[in-house]
């Protein structure tokens, strides 16, 4: 074995060190005073001393900025007040980069190296105690999940296991009731499912073998099947048959769109584009692994939504990737942080670089998200990851398969990762979950997953397979059982490829291993896809064919593990019987006086964690890759101002474009989740008419993040959040399209439950027929009229406002979506009539908040008058106008030429001039006593908001 | 006349090559994407092509360092072709991932045989990856073709390892094309406006000939008006200001 250790010169700036040296000054340890960061890497080989010199001056270090030593001994481990740690990955965690240098000393004509291994080390100096040493690495170094601290004597090439086959039969038909039992609990069925198991194998006559048992475990998990969504449900009196069928997915049927081609069947929504191509939309949410390992749970989030839009119809390319994240407050103190639960800093940065690291590397462009923070996001952060792909007009439809042909694996090899990741992530977590969880992180390979991308819809053009599914939760058993589901499908186990060896039949069936995709092949076409496969390195397996015996037939090494019938594995669920009940809550009224000036209170909101700017984050995901984007996720003059949706070309030359935007707001959802849906509904669409877009070709995805539905109060909360997506689709007429939820995110600790806010993300894209048309967020001109288009009403209840004031209220913001459609509308045609110079919609803050943000994302002054605001509701408060976070509402900027024909234009809607565009560096308001309120500098408002995550 | 051959480098983890092959299509020239793997089996030949363009991305996932594992293989699998393209007065640009790619490959600078880099490209000094606008300043006394008559431009960087480092005096004040600026022309205005910290702010590099050009940023991100981040406040105007590099590319490509 060799060991290499890469070091940066000592005259360059170490900013990884300097970046730890900082984290461990934010953990309270002041005495750190530098940090070092060194690349080791391990070769399973024994090398002649030349071509070790040569991998090592050639390929590994870089001659310029690295020195190296190879098989040196291990040097400044003694240097007083030097700590030294380093970080290798657990076994059977596959490491991404040994791929890469087998790949590369290959090239060089090197051989005899087996393996490959990489560690980093952290050399720290500086003064530490041996607790504070075991506490940073802890907090900062290691991920248990994945790594370890390495100890003297450690060896990085373990033996590799050894799998003897046996058939596993579980013994059911003669077992006793406490037996049963016991299986029962081990496979998380519940008595109903458990009992119509039970009757299907007394009526087969045999036992189950334990793969058999896991299939069905996988494939009727929440996460696969969505029980409650399609549970019947007694609620208010009535039954509630379905809440998918009943409300959402009865929106689209209702309204049938005839520019829907794809809804609710296939892995993402399809919609038409133009004459010749189509897009298609998908968000899925990646809870649980991001809470234990955020790296690497987030990273195979977006992993796992990209492949969703690979594999829709018969596969599209993803142009655009849109992620949402809600988390506890990165300020939240380390001392009442509960055990086993990671510090919300540690997730928020995790995730950011897990994102940031697979998508930048996709090659996907982060056009567009949102942070929030709530502390009930603590021990289960939500990490929402969406994909935008396009795909020609024939590729729409799911393929289908005819017996005979073959099915085919592509991409990833199949390892241990993410073992029961799907029973996982329909299950609360425990403090125990960081350390019994560890096999259901996945570790991804983001350029496995490009390589698979450019590849297939090469095979894909040339129409060499019949079908196509993405490998995801489940693993194969959930990939293949679906599609096999019509048919029957026989699966030779042994010749799926392996990272390892060591793997059970049944650990390769239910593996959730990344970057995988099964399609189905015509024999005819076997040879051909699998030499375009191989001549771009993409490892591809024939690993059975479909049949037309509708049983799903398993083998290993011609041993028969599984003979189950489709039809009972997908139709034997016996649909789950629910109660659910839902009552209104009642706050405390705020009590508090108005402040005489609201410019301590408009900064106190531009610095709420969920308001501040995200510029930090935004910057580190590439928004410009592919060329194809229009609006940024920054605008203004110094490309620093939120801008509200995004806007992309799918096809660089032509000027029709995707306009894509998310609605959340879960602060609303503890008033009432009807409106709260509602909200997030109007705060989608409102952003796609801020920038330009219209109506006419929206649809929607829900996404429903929730506690544990099995208590009533929580099912109802979900039943009215759905039944406010119904009521507000069909007025607006933007159809649903597809939709995920994630139920169970709750989290025990010592007794007390803790549950997330109910919390729904709605979101959406909309096609516009010419971006030349966009308008950005910012004031372009002073002297330009500024105009708030829809009513404001005393509507402060969970508003940023109340917030900062330590109160919650009562009065949730509702939705009038008659009035809110006619207002959209009319606003969307002066805005494409060239009317509207800037436009903004107002949202968390109201209208403080907007034109403060379209103020200094300008660069330009305003002066407003809450006098003229249209009021809906009697108000008397300056601060309950100002901030009010009524929906559908919109600041908008109108040269004077044009004032006339745009308010024309917006004839029979609400709506006032409210002040100017000023050429100062203020931001100023006049009260509804005539008297000046507020009157701050331009430069301390972005500043406030800009500060805390900078 | 018949069209400029323009040949762009696909491989595992590239990702700028959809843009980098719009641009110069709309430049007029006629694009070959081909895979890595078809060049080195020499199903497609490097011969047949008056430019050649390394796109950006994650080569390998940048694992090593930047770009480092695609720079082997071509040193090693496409040397003498590389080599002879160039004695043939071809053209060669790199942008980003290719810029890595080149350096460390002994493209550009040029590397004899055992020869090691004196320049690098590194970490940058936010130790972050960042996508942001940077304007650059053209050297007007740079022999590059690419950027003739171009004073300065407004492009977007997207990069975490982007900063050039080491012997400054391994590449003459002549072929030094691009430094990162402010609005004004500013050389020296400091960070984010040098995104990197690369040394004398340097952004894009060529060889004696001017034909050989590297550069960080993405030029073939600023093809359309509407692909500016001000566009909707200064109007968009019918072209981006990287395009005139690929206009430049194929004018002089024709007259080869």
């Amino acid at each position: 074995m060799h060991r290499i250790e890469i070091r940066l010169k000592n005259h360059l700036t170490d900013a990884r060190g300097l970046g730890l040296v900082k984290d461990i000054s934010d953990l309270g340890i002041k005495t750190v005073t530098a940090a070092h960061v060194s690349d080791i890497y391990y070769l399973d080989a024994s090398l002649p001393a030349k071509q070790l010199a040569r991998v090592c001056r050639e390929l590994l270090a870089d001659p310029v900025s690295q020195d190296y030593t190879a098989d040196a001994a291990i040097i400044d481990e003694t240097r007083p007040g030097l700590h030294v740690v380093e970080v290798a990955y657990n076994a059977g965690v596959v490491d991404p980069v040994e791929e890469t240098v087998l790949k590369a000393t290959g090239d060089m004509n090197i051989k005899g190296i087996r393996a490959v291994k990489t560690a980093k080390r952290y050399l720290i100096s500086g003064k530490l105690t041996r607790k504070q040493l075991i506490d940073l690495t802890a907090k900062l170094l290691v991920n248990p999940i994945i790594q370890h601290a390495v100890q003297p004597g450690w060896h990085p090439f373990a033996a590799t296991p050894v799998y003897t086959f046996k058939l596993n039969r579980v013994e059911m038909l003669k077992a006793k009731k406490s037996a049963l039992e016991k299986i029962r609990e081990q496979y998380g069925f519940t008595q109903g499912e458990f009992k119509a198991i039970c009757d299907y194998y007394k009526k087969e006559g045999v036992n189950p073998t334990d793969v058999e048992l896991e299939t069905l475990a996988q494939t009727w998990s929440e996460h696969c099947v969505h029980k409650t969504f399609k549970a019947s449900i007694t609620y208010d009196k009535t039954i509630v048959n379905n809440i998918l069928k009943s409300t959402i997915a009865r929106a689209t049927k209702e309204m049938n769109k005839p520019w829907c081609l794809s809804v609710f069947v296939d892995n993402a929504g399809v919609i038409e584009f133009d004459d010749k191509h189509a897009i298609c939309f998908k968000v899925e949410t990646h809870n649980h692994p991001s809470a234990v390992e955020p790296y690497g749970g987030a990273a195979t989030g977006i992993g796992g939504v990209v492949r969703d839009v690979m594999g829709t119809g018969l596969g599209a390319d993803p142009i655009l990737n849109t992620d949402v994240f809600c988390f506890a407050p990165p300020d939240f103190p380390n001392e009442k942080l509960p055990k086993g639960v990671l510090h919300p800093k540690r997730v928020y940065k995790g995730v950011r670089a897990g994102v940031a690291d697979y998508g930048n590397r996709l090659g996907i462009p982060t056009l567009n998200g949102a942070i929030l923070f709530d502390e009930r996001y603590l021990a289960n952060p939500l990490v929402f990851c969406g994909t935008l792909g396009v795909m020609p007009k024939d590729k729409t439809q799911m393929g289908q398969q005819q017996p005979g042909d073959k099915v085919v694996v592509v991409g990833g090899k199949t390892g241990r990762d993410g073992i029961h990741g799907v029973t996982f992530a329909s299950e609360q977590l425990t403090e125990e979950s960081g350390e019994v969880s560890f096999t259901s992180v996945q570790i991804g390979n983001a350029i496995v997953e490009k390589k698979v991308l450019d590849i297939l819809l090469t095979a894909r053009d040339r129409g060499l397979y019949s079908r196509i599914q993405d490998v995801g939760g489940g693993g194969l058993s959930s990939a293949v059982g679906e599609v096999g589901a019509d048919t029957g499908v026989r699966v030779d186990l042994e010749k799926v490829p392996l990272k390892y060896a060591g793997l059970s039949y049944t650990e390769i069936w239910i593996s959730e291993s990344q970057e995988r995709m099964v399609i189905s092949v015509p024999p005819q076409h076997v040879a051909e896809i699998m030499k375009l496969f191989a001549s771009e390195d993409v490892e591809a397996a024939v690993i059975g064919e479909f049949t037309d015996d509708k049983r799903l037939s398993l083998f290993y090494k011609g041993n028969q593990v599984s003979n189950l019938s489709m039809d009972f594995l997908h139709k034997g669920l016996p649909q789950w019987q629910l109660t659910a009940e839902w009552s209104p809550v009642k706050n405390p009224e705020p009590s508090f006086k108005p402040p005489a000036d609201l410019g301590q209170s408009l900064k106190s909101i531009l610095a709420t964690w969920n308001v501040c700017s995200k510029e930090d984050v935004i910057r580190q995901y590439d928004h410009e890759v592919q060329g194809g984007s229009v609006l940024k996720p920054m605008v203004g003059v110094n490309n620093d101002g939120p801008g509200d949706a995004a806007i992309v070309r799918p096809v660089l030359s032509s000027d029709k474009g995707v306009v894509v935007s998310n609605g959340i707001n879960p602060k609303y959802s503890q008033l009432d989740p009807y409106w709260m849906a509602a909200s997030a509904i109007d705060e989608a669409l409102r952003q796609i008419i801020a920038v330009g877009g219209n109506l006419d070709r929206v649809a929607l995805l829900d996404n429903f993040c929730w506690g544990d539905t099995r208590r009533p109060e929580m099912l109802g909360a979900l039943i009215r959040a759905a039944q406010a997506c119904y009521d507000m689709a069909t007025v607006y007429g933007t159809p649903f399209i597809s939709g995920k939820d994630s139920l169970y995110n709750e989290f025990e600790y010592e007794g007390k439950l803790i549950s997330i806010p109910h919390t729904l993300l709605i979101s959406a894209m909309g096609v516009m027929e010419d971006v030349n048309k966009a308008v950005s967020m910012d004031f372009k001109v002073a002297g330009n009229s500024i105009y708030v288009v829809g009513a404001t009403k005393n509507e402060l209840g969970g508003s940023a406002y109340l917030d900062i004031n330590g109160e919650t209220g009562n009065s949730v913001p509702k939705v009038d979506a008659k009035t809110a459609k006619f207002t959209m509308d009319k606003l969307s045609s002066a805005i494409n009539q060239g009317l509207v110079l800037s436009c903004h919609d107002c949202s968390e803050g109201g209208i403080g908040v907007a034109v403060a943000e379209m103020a200094f994302a300008g660069g330009l002054g305003a002066q407003i008058n809450l006098k003229t605001v249209p009021l809906a509701d009697e108000m008397t408060r300056d601060d309950y106008v100002l901030f009010s976070e009524s929906n559908s509402r919109f600041i908008v900027e109108v040269p004077p030429e044009k004032k006339t024909a745009f308010e024309k234009a917006l004839k029979g809607v609400v709506f006032a001039e409210i002040g100017k565009v000023v050429k100062t560096t203020d931001f100023e308001v006049i009260g509804l006593k005539g008297k000046p309120v507020l009157h701050e500098k331009l430069a301390d408002l972005k500043e406030a908001w800009q500060k805390p995550l900078r | 006349m018949s069209k400029v051959k323009a040949i762009v480098i696909r491989s595992p983890g590239a990702n700028c090559d959809g843009e980098a092959v719009f641009a110069l299509e709309k430049a007029g020239a006629d694009v070959a994407l081909v895979h890595i793997n078809e060049l080195s089996r020499r199903e497609y030949k490097l011969a047949d092509y008056s430019i050649l363009l390394i796109p950006g991305g994650f080569t390998y996932g940048d694992d090593i360092s930047g770009g480092k594992v695609l720079a082997n293989e071509l040193k090693l699998k496409l040397g003498e072709d590389v080599d002879r393209f160039v004695n043939d007065g071809k053209l060669i640009i790199g942008i980003c991932n290719g810029f890595q790619i080149m350096i460390k490959a002994g493209i550009l600078p040029k590397l004899g045989d055992g020869e090691l880099p004196k320049l690098t490209l590194t970490y940058n000094d936010s130790g972050k990856f960042e996508c942001r606008w940077v304007h650059l300043n053209v050297n007007q006394k740079s022999p590059c073709i690419y950027t003739k008559g171009i004073e300065q431009m407004y492009v977007p960087v997207a990069h975490g390892e982007g900063k050039l480092i080491g012997d400054a005096n391994a590449i003459s004040a002549n072929n030094i094309v691009l430094y990162y600026a402010d609005e004004k022309g500013n050389r020296n205005a400091g960070y984010p406006f040098n995104p990197n910290g690369s040394i004398k702010n340097i952004a894009g590099i060529c060889d004696d000939t001017g034909r050989i050009f590297a550069l960080m940023p993405h030029p073939e991100r600023h093809i359309m008006g509407t692909q500016h981040p001000q566009w909707t406040r200064l109007g968009a105007k019918a072209y981006g200001e990287g395009f005139p590099i690929f206009q430049n590319a194929v004018k002089f490509a024709k007259g080869l």
